[in-house]
């Protein structure tokens, strides 16, 4: 997309998927299972939705969606993300903005971690205002079975082995950089299939 | 401070019914429902929805009913409830020169392209009270007479097209494509841009900005204000939902807006010319716009290079004050128990007292 | 911060017009409207109707830089004919079944057949919103001032 809304063309409404079927209730249980994510880093968390999304997206990261993007959110969405029918879902159940520019977005979404732009492409937030920063939802082919790393933190009892599948190589040194700018930063939320685990700025990872 | 106290608890909810009662009145007497409120009472309806900063009349008349005819009490229960209620969109800009007027007067030109219309208003009547309101049988159905023709469609602003030799400030945007400041999503920040100053006002407490407009008139904030324009009735508002990514036209909300120009003696920049105020809120509420308009010109005065010396002109000082319903929470908290602080004062004063008898009694026996 | 890029309005006129009317009708319009109708369209409702906020903006001076003036309520539904036809609705107030009935006629409106819902239902809340405003502007217009020019007591005659 080459600027904010210019992808807006014709809404493919004829195929949009629905959203919620109970948006109160399912909402709630997304939010506090986010919530809960971010407090306990590194825990797997999984979500009871039934939502079936348009692809890329998995349902919990669709849920994530669905829940915390709103009119007041820009969101950026990489371009595997772009490419679908997510887009119109998202305008559609959330009447969040896209934006181009990641250092614009409030929330990005990124389904395809392998060639996601660098930490440091956005929001970090301001020293009087920390909490104007991005969140990521990271959508990650499996939240085990990668390279096992060394999590500590608010949150974590100690420390805890975390091995997210499918980040760049170059991601976990990009982390640090973002830990280091603590309390500014970006926070992370990874996704899969109903899985959730949070990545909060001030957790730091070692190999 | 203060400090947390439990129990109360059968109190409490006794007092909610006992207001609940007080609230109903005279079983005798009809209760007054909603509607009525929004037909009958439509300026205090206005009111609450400018400073409750939510065009809606039956939430607001159901807001009156609950506090009881209390607007600040009722502005605050509709600050409340719009919290509740996800943000859709941002409007365009509202379009004042194409409203459907129902008002619209010049203090400054008599002949005005459109005229001057009058409109529904009680400046022209002699202020005694009317008994006949008061009547057992009411008023029946008054019926106001129906010219043959309409008003022109779309008023130009009268400042706008009278003033052919630019001595009145004009009003352009600068075209930056700024962020419009917006008080609900952020605090307050200074130096205040004017986006930031006209969403304060007009959501600001009518007395409060009655007094500092007043003020300005007489003298602390040197402004000689003429009423430029005077307008009321109704405007459409249009919003591009992100789903749609064309406009549409939602509806149409009853607006308030008063044009005050100012003199200007002019600076090293500028000539002297006349500037301009401005004021606006929901509703026909002509009161708050003149004195808001008002009360944004003295605020004008870093820019025009003014001296600020006044209240008025002190931007932190009316900004922060001029929300009633912060104002109100502020003063109110001192009802809370402050039993634990003011016991520290107590010993804090003994103790005082007690050293300044001592000085007493030394000084005298030396 | 709230940064956003500023949305390119694509301007649909037609169909912005008979949106603005069925905003603007009442439920109990657009419900005798919907009885009338000789056969009533099945359709599924993608959005339930819900009420929210829009921002208000003004302009300093009416016509300088845009600010935020105060927000109103306001009601959407987007319904889905059986011909995939998506209606939408954005209606002041907090009326949903308003908001819904509007969202079916926007569809019936796009799908075929529009010029006999044109007819039937568009046109006739169209004639009665003008009159309602023309009426407004009349009683307006009635208390217009007539200026009229005293004559000076050291004229003659």
């Amino acid at each position: 997309m080459n600027d904010g809304n210019a992808t807006l063309a014709t809404p493919d409404m004829e195929g949009l998927k629905p959203g919620f079927t109970e948006p109160v209730f399912e909402a709630q249980e997304a939010f506090r299972t986010v919530l809960n994510t971010l407090s306990y880093a590194g825990r797997v968390h999984t979500l009871a939705t039934e939502l079936d999304p348009p692809a890329p997206l998995d349902p919990a990261t669709a849920a994530m969606a669905l829940t915390l993007f709103d009119f007041d959110t820009p969101v950026w969405l990489d371009a595997t993300i772009q490419g679908g029918a997510a887009p119109d879902f998202l305008r559609f159940h959330c009447g969040a903005p896209l934006v181009a520019a990641a250092g614009e977005a409030r929330f990005a979404m990124i389904a395809d971690p392998s060639n996601m732009p660098p930490l440091d492409r956005f929001a970090i937030g301001e020293d009087r205002y920390p909490d104007r920063s991005a969140t990521l939802l990271i959508q990650v082919p499996a939240l085990t079975g990668g390279p096992g790393m060394t999590w500590c933190g608010p949150g974590i009892d100690g420390e805890i082995t975390v091995a997210i599948a499918g980040l760049p190589t170059d991601f976990w040194a990009q982390w640090a950089d973002n830990h280091a700018l603590y309390p500014l930063g970006v926070d992370v939320i990874f996704a899969a299939g109903r899985a959730l685990v949070g990545l909060p700025r001030g957790i730091q990872v070692e190999g | 401070m203060y400090v947390a106290v439990k129990g109360g608890e059968r109190a409490i909810l006794n007092s909610h019914k006992l207001i609940t009662e007080t609230r109903r009145g005279d079983g005798a007497v009809p209760e007054v429902s909603v509607r009525q409120i929004g037909e009958q009472l439509g300026l205090a309806v206005d009111r609450v929805m400018t400073e409750g900063s939510v065009y809606d009349r039956e939430l607001a008349a159901l807001a009156i009913k609950q506090a009881q005819g209390d607007l600040v009490e009722a502005i605050f229960l509709l600050r409340a409830y719009r919290t509740t209620l996800p943000r859709f969109a941002v409007s365009e800009p509202i379009d004042t020169a194409k409203m459907l007027v129902r008002r619209r007067i010049s203090a400054a030109y008599k002949d005005i392209p459109g005229g001057q219309v009058l409109g529904p208003t009680y400046d022209y009547t002699h202020r005694l009270l009317d008994f006949a309101l008061a009547a057992e049988d009411g008023v029946g159905l008054p019926e106001a007479p129906v010219a043959d023709a309409p008003l022109d469609d779309g008023m130009p602003h009268v400042a706008d097209i009278l003033d052919h030799e630019g001595l009145i400030e004009e009003e352009r945007p600068d075209g930056d494509g700024a962020e419009v400041f917006d008080l609900t999503r952020e605090p307050m920040s200074f130096p205040a841009g004017r986006d930031q100053r006209l969403q304060n006002l007009a959501r600001g407490d009518e007395g409060f900005v009655l007094a500092l407009g007043y003020s300005t008139q007489r003298g602390y904030g040197g402004n000689h204000p003429f009423a430029g324009e005077i307008r009321m009735g109704e405007v459409s508002v249009e919003i591009v939902p992100e789903e749609l990514g064309f406009a549409i036209d939602i509806g149409d909300v009853v607006i308030s807006e008063c044009h005050m120009i100012n003199q200007f003696e002019g600076s090293k920049e500028k000539p002297p010319q006349f500037t301009r105020g401005y004021g606006l809120s929901f509703g026909h509420n002509e009161r708050k716009v003149m004195a808001m308009a008002l009360v944004d010109r003295a605020l004008r005065a870093r820019e025009m290079g003014e001296t600020a010396m006044y209240p008025a002109q002190d931007e932190e000082f009316v900004l922060y004050h001029a929300d009633n319903v912060e104002a109100a929470g502020f003063v109110s908290h001192l009802k809370l128990p402050h039993y634990v602080d003011f016991q520290a004062e107590l010993n804090l004063i003994r103790k005082l007292r007690q050293e300044h008898q001592d000085r007493l009694e030394k000084e005298a026996a030396e | 911060m709230n940064m956003r890029a500023k949305a390119t309005p694509r301007p649909q006129p037609a169909r912005a017009r008979w949106m603005s009317i069925l905003a603007r009708a009442t439920s109990g319009e657009l419900e005798a409207a919907w009885e009338r109708l000789e056969e009533r369209p099945r359709y599924a409702v993608l959005r339930r109707p819900e009420t929210g906020l829009v921002m208000v903006r003004g302009r300093a001076g009416g016509t300088g830089d845009p600010f935020n003036f105060g927000e109103m309520t306001v009601t959407r539904c987007a319904v889905r004919l059986a011909d995939g036809t998506v209606g939408h609705c954005y209606a002041a107030g907090r009326d949903k079944r308003k908001a819904e009935l509007a969202a079916v006629f926007d569809a019936l409106m796009q799908s075929a057949g529009d010029a006999r819902i044109e007819e039937t239902v568009i046109a006739p809340l169209a004639r009665r919103q003008v009159a309602e405003r023309e009426r407004v502007s009349r009683k307006a217009a009635a208390t217009k001032v007539d200026f009229f020019t005293m004559v000076r007591g050291d004229n003659p005659g």
